[in-house]
């Protein structure tokens, strides 16, 4: 599909010079007396959001009894210890990390990873474009995947997604990483990442394919060039963008989930989704067993915007909190960043010129939207049109408005009315806010100005938003505002420079700042607290502010990438569950006050990692001289376990006991530590200490179990 | 002994006024509080002073749930909950939770304002009822207190309509409410996952039927309206404005637009045209293919159909009209029960010529689709409600036959108690089961192994422990009780040769066993050790000490016992 305007130069190089049918003539007239063909050709590369999701790594039921046996042999079998290993922590905006439970790995992966561009020369010239002093790499675009190194993704089993912005990396992992397992995620989740994939795909494919720039790869090479470009990491690792048939493959292995669905993992391990407040279908999850508890926390929101309110109470009794996806701008107020919005947007539209947002097609654009419904009439701007442009702008309308049951309090009482719950219908229905799937087709003749656009990609490296900034660059009456927070917005812009336009920055992340944090944290309180490195110390920019940093009791255990952290807590109990016949046999003793105790002989059953004990079985045999007599022969299953002993044996008691059953010349010595009690008739000694008995005596079976019986007698077992 | 006792004060061996009492675990839950639509009388409503005389109802229901939004399932919440007192938790879906207060408001209305009922719940008693209610979702475990826990399945039927599962530790009881076990044309069908609740109470409407193909009855039903509409009729379907309605909007729409007909349909405005919109609003709930296309398209968006307005009612041409439900005692009502002359309000006297038909659209499951459920459940008993007696009877017959399991059918007022048995849950020492597993994975069913523990009882904390942590953690020592038992031998050899005999008998008759020969001219059996020594008087004669532990007894014995049979003559 050919790109529109003069944007392809920019872009993708050569290869899309041919671009221009005449189909598009119109179109292109009308915006040519703004495009910037004078500007340097450039082009840039990004790495967009990628990763966020949580994992949990299984073995497979038949690799799990395989391993079960392994390591009960070799190494002692249950896992006591949590190790959890950081797969990549490289900076603040992307981790990932494994956690080992009962022979489960979890794997908790986040983030976003964005690199800035490249300033500087190298010799692969080809490759690298300068424009205004920096360099840019010339390619199709890229993307960073999570770090696979570490994990043989063929074993994990399940996928646990958080939010739709953790999701973006999936296709690659489910379509070539020989994953088979299953993946975890809410409706929402599922439906908006499908829509934010779609997008990407169509941003993409949209332009002419160039080569990918492979040459300044090379680490020599690499090595030469300035900060940003040589610090970026496993740059041999990115990858083309996949295609709509991988996204779809992807999200069919999506198994939907509610929240505080219980879901049983193999019998053995349980997890839980709740809701983290931070988007629609958004989540936190728990994993665990039935004596331990961890607690996956990220992506989450205290602020009241649409989704539900985030679930703490469950977060309780956790032995570890894993604390991710805090916001990326914490000295920035979601709050006053709308107030700014709104206030920036109606200065510069007044004044006649035209806004820009570049924006995902689904989460904050909700919240803006419905505070310009709010606003728009008392600031006067009741004519201005609002354009919402991406290719799937319509279904992102659509399907904010049907999931009542994940949205906030206020938004369902709508929908019980019945009402639509965002009032950007009610923008729609008013002809207000128009969305189009692109700049082709309606957009050109309805396009009025001054105006109001919405469109993506957030990064300013693809999608229709590049237009735009070619557009609107050049004249200081335009403002773009950015508003997510994903991307540094002067790296976004610096391949635009120079810029006439004005530039506001309002970051609206709604994600736990450090002070929520901390109040989170006490409010459940959990034994151990684990979050990347970055969070454990101020922001590098800002040292002195000893604010910025999460602070809790016990210090919060931190991770790097590549790291492997052992948990405090060991794992002493598995439940196992005693048959009704089986508990109705047992004969409880009082030991201690209150505390009553039952031996138990049982058999174990293990069924799906399900222990159950039951009642042995009774003696097929009961009777029967001879057969019985050639059954003692056989050589008896010493794996039946004798309980042990415990207590003291009163010496005069047991001789009267020993008199009373038939024993006389008993005499009784005297030795250091106790009594030997001989049975001269029989040549049988019996030493009786503190704690312990010896009998010894002739070959004569019948003689020694009467003595063990009444020995027996004053002992207890257990 | 434990159990779970299930009264239903409604729907038992009937169809409506849906109310049934479940006490499960110590827990009293009452599933659904409906009305009866058959009576005007007391008898509309549950009797619930069977749950207490006096006293607030609150002490005796930990909770109450609603399957769905149809007034024999939910009829009664504002008596029950504002006239008879109830403050606790009622839990229901979403979209119930939405039409639920209206279809209320529409039944005070009629109660009150057409039949002039006094002593009726109001409009506020209705708000009042609807603050205690809380909503869930599909598949949620909603915590109702400690120990009892519900959770939601789609059951179709309606919008919003879910099965309830109950559970109270290891004991769990499954409400169907009303389900339909085939999709249609805009829900799925009913799923539950292989739950294996001790019961499953199930609705019985179609207990003796088995439905002809779906797709039969609608292009019946499509034929006659065609029919009808082509003759230059008119054609009248009342139907219920929630659920049908919309299921025939979607036959009717797809139809004209596939046939390209012209003739406006209508639909009665008020509840139905509210009514479509929470299908809009709540699509997820509806079927996959709506689901899927209703961005394109939103099914209940209808382009051939409109809302009806009472100037439209002399129209000439053909028509389509879908007025609500013919309640009884209105003219459709009577028309509908065949009545062929009708007196009108000016003693007029009109003759019905036109024809009336009748088709089953209902969205219940049929016999089949009710053991198809109680097959994915897998319940240990399974109980009757919501149906009539006479093919209560047969299905119960069947069931009983096909699954093996009792199947019950109380009638109102009378209780059905299952026994059951539930296992105790504690923790088990992990040193301990590692320990057990160690020896082998798969158990033998032959020769089954025995594990030994010590179950450690405090308070209610139950801990599972290996005998020797348990006198540890008492702070008890063990005692050790030893076994020394003399085997006299004839071998003129010297005890260290005699050792080695036996040592050489030993490892070739116990191969399972571990027998060593120790440097001090002892041998061991795993943990039985086995001396030779020389008899006092006769040098003719050795004498073995074998001594072995309690804990090792059988070994022990048997031991004494082979060697008390002497060793084999030393062919070598």
């Amino acid at each position: 599909m050919p790109y529109p305007f003069g944007l392809r130069r920019f872009h993708f190089g050569k290869g899309s010079r041919q671009w221009g049918g005449p189909r598009k003539t119109a179109v292109l007239r009308r915006f040519e007396s703004y495009s910037l063909h004078s500007s340097p050709p450039a082009t840039r590369r990004s790495y967009p959001s990628i990763g966020g999701s949580l994992w949990l790594k299984t073995f497979t039921l038949s690799h799990f009894f395989y391993k079960l046996k392994l390591g009960f042999t070799s190494q002692g079998g249950f896992v006591s210890q949590l190790p959890l290993l950081p797969v990549r922590a490289p900076n603040l905006t992307m981790q990932c990390a494994q956690i080992q439970i009962n022979y489960y790995y979890v794997g908790l992966w986040t983030g976003h990873d964005f690199h800035s561009q490249f300033p500087s020369f190298a010799t692969c010239s080809k490759e690298l474009k300068e424009c205004s002093g920096h360099v840019f790499v010339d390619s199709v675009p890229e993307f960073c995947l999570p770090e696979t190194e570490l994990i043989d993704l063929s074993t994990v089993d399940v996928i646990l997604i958080s939010n739709y912005h953790c999701m973006m990396a999936l296709p690659y992992i489910t379509e070539h990483t020989g994953f088979t397992g299953t993946v975890y995620a809410t409706e929402p989740t599922v439906q908006i990442g499908r829509l934010l994939m779609e997008e990407l795909v169509n941003f993409i494919e949209r332009v002419p394919k160039a080569q990918s720039a492979s040459l300044w790869k090379n680490k020599d090479i690499q090595r030469l060039l300035p900060s940003p470009l040589k610090d970026a990491v496993e740059v041999s690792t990115w990858r083309r963008c996949y295609t709509m048939q991988e996204v779809n493959s992807a999200l069919s292995k999506i198994q939907l989930v509610g929240y505080s669905q219980k879901i049983e993992l193999f019998g053995a391990v349980q997890v839980t989704p709740l809701s983290s407040g931070y988007a629609l279908g958004s989540s936190n999850w728990i994993i665990q067993s039935h004596y331990e508890k961890v607690s996956y926390v990220s992506g989450s929101s205290l602020l009241t915007t649409h989704p539900q309110p985030m679930d703490q109470a469950s977060l309780k009794n956790s032995d570890v909190l894993v604390l991710t996806g805090l916001t990326q701008i914490p000295t920035a107020n979601p709050d006053g960043m709308v107030g700014e919005f709104c206030s920036n947007l109606a200065l510069t539209v007044r004044n006649g010129g035209n806004v820009l947002v570049p924006c995902y097609p689904s989460g904050v654009i909700y919240d803006l939207l419905e505070c310009l419904y709010q606003y728009i009439d008392s600031a006067g701007l009741s004519n201005i049109p609002f354009y919402f442009i991406s290719p799937v702008a319509n279904s992102s309308l659509e399907f904010s408005q049907i999931f009542a049951e994940w949205l906030c309090h206020n938004k369902q009482t709508k929908v019980y009315l019945p009402e639509p719950p965002f009032p950007h219908a009610e923008l729609i229905q008013t002809n207000k806010l128009k969305h189009y799937p692109s700049l082709h087709g309606d957009f050109s003749s309805d396009f009025r100005q001054p105006c109001v656009v919405f469109t993506g990609h957030p990064s300013l490296r693809f999608g229709d938003v590049v237009h735009f900034m070619e557009l609107w660059g050049k004249s200081s009456l335009n403002t773009v505002i950015f508003t997510e927070p994903d991307f540094s917005y002067l790296e976004a812009l610096a391949p635009y420079q120079p810029l006439a336009m004005k530039c506001i920055y309002c970051p609206i992340d709604t994600r736990l700042n450090f002070i929520q944090v901390s109040k989170l944290l006490k409010e459940v309180q959990p034994l151990h607290v684990v979050c990347p490195e970055q969070y454990t110390q101020p922001p590098p920019a800002q040292s002195h502010r000893m604010d910025l940093m999460i602070d809790c009791q016990p210090p919060a255990m931190s991770y790097r990438r590549a790291e492997v952290l052992a948990l405090p807590f060991k794992r002493r109990y598995e439940k196992i569950e005693i048959m009704p016949e089986l508990a109705d046999s047992l004969v409880p003793m009082e030991i201690k006050p209150g505390i009553s105790l039952a031996t138990v002989s049982a058999v174990l059953h293990t069924k799906d990692n399900k222990h159950v004990l039951q009642p042995p079985p009774r003696p097929t045999q009961p009777t029967g001289g001879k057969k019985r007599k050639r059954a003692s022969d056989d050589i008896p299953d010493c794996k039946v376990l004798k309980p042990l002993l415990s207590g003291s044996i009163p010496v005069e008691q047991f001789v009267q006991a020993l008199e009373k059953h038939g024993f006389s010349d008993i005499k009784v010595e005297d030795t250091a530590k106790g009594h030997i009690v001989l049975l001269q008739e029989a040549e049988t000694l019996i030493q009786i200490e503190e704690d312990s008995t010896h009998i010894i005596c002739d070959n004569d079976e019948m003689l020694r179990v009467r003595l063990r019986d009444l020995v027996l007698k004053f002992l207890q077992k257990f | 002994m434990p159990e779970i006792r299930v009264t239903p004060l409604g729907a038992g061996q009937d169809v409506g006024r849906s109310c049934i009492l479940v006490s499960i675990g110590g827990k009293n839950v009452m599933l659904d509080c409906g009305m009866h639509m058959g009576f005007n009388d007391d008898r509309r409503f549950p009797d619930f002073s069977y749950i207490t005389r006096n006293g607030r109802l609150t002490d005796f229901l930990d909770c109450v749930i609603i399957s769905h939004f149809h007034l024999d399932h939910c009829g009664a919440l504002p008596y029950f909950s504002e006239m008879v007192g109830y403050d606790g938790p009622i839990y229901m879906t979403h979209p119930t939770q939405a039409i639920c207060p209206i279809l209320l408001e529409d039944y005070r209305k009629i109660a009150v304002d057409k039949k002039g009922e006094a002593n009726f719940f109001t409009s506020q008693m209705i708000k009042d009822c609807m603050k205690k209610v809380v909503a869930v979702h599909l598949h949620q475990t909603v915590q109702v207190d400690d120990e009892l826990e519900i959770k939601a399945y789609y059951a179709g039927h309606v919008l919003g309509a879910a099965m309830f599962q109950i559970k109270v530790g290891s004991e769990s009881v499954v409400y169907t409410g009303d389900y339909n076990m085939t999709p249609d044309r805009h829900l799925g069908a009913a799923w539950i996952d292989k739950c294996r609740p001790n019961l499953l109470i199930t609705e019985s409407t179609y207990a003796t039927t088995i439905r002809d193909s779906k797709r039969c009855r609608e292009r019946d039903f499509l034929k006659k309206v065609h029919e009808a509409v082509e003759r230059g009729g008119k054609v009248l379907i009342p139907v219920f404005a929630l659920g049908r309605a919309q299921e025939l909007c979607i036959l009717l729409e797809t139809f004209w637009e596939r046939m390209n007909l012209k003739a406006p349909i209508y639909f009665s405005t008020g509840l139905t045209e509210k009514a479509n919109h929470y299908y809009k609003l709540f699509i997820t709930w509806t079927n996959q293919k709506i689901r899927k296309t209703f961005v394109q398209r939103n099914m209940f968006e209808f382009k051939h159909i409109k809302a009806f307005d009472r100037a439209f009612a002399d129209n000439p041409g053909p028509m389509v009209i879908m007025p609500g439900y013919c309640v009884q005692g209105t003219v459709g009502h009577k028309i509908l029960s065949g009545q062929r002359k009708l007196e009108m309000e000016g003693r007029q006297v009109l003759e019905v010529k036109m024809q009336v038909e009748y088709m089953s659209f209902s969205a219940h499951a049929d016999a089949k689709g009710i053991m198809q459920l109680v097959g994915q459940a897998e319940p240990e008993s399974v109980l009757l409600v919501h149906g009539e007696a006479k093919k209560m009877e047969f299905l119960k017959q069947k069931i009983e036959q096909e699954f093996r399991v009792s199947c019950y059918m109380p009638a109102n007022g009378e209780t059905v108690t299952l026994p059951t048995s539930p296992s105790i849950p504690v923790g088990i020492s992990l040193g301990l089961l590692k320990r057990e597993m160690a020896q082998g994975l798969l158990p033998d069913a032959k020769k089954p192994r025995l594990l030994h523990g010590t179950l450690i009882m405090k308070d209610s904390n139950f801990r599972l422990v290996s005998s020797e942590q348990a006198l540890k953690e008492l702070g008890l020592a063990e005692h050790q009780l030893r076994f020394t038992c003399r085997v006299h031998l004839h071998d003129p050899r010297k005890e260290q040769e005699t050792a080695m005999r036996v040592y050489s008998h030993l490892k070739s008759v116990l191969k399972e066993h571990c027998v060593q020969h120790l440097p001090d001219g002892s041998v061991t059996v795993e943990s039985i050790l086995i001396q030779a020594a020389a008899h006092s008087e006769d040098p003719g004669t050795k004498v073995l000490l074998v001594s072995w532990t309690y804990q090792d007894e059988e070994l022990g014995s048997h031991l004494t016992s082979l060697l008390k049979k002497g060793l084999p003559q030393a062919a070598s």
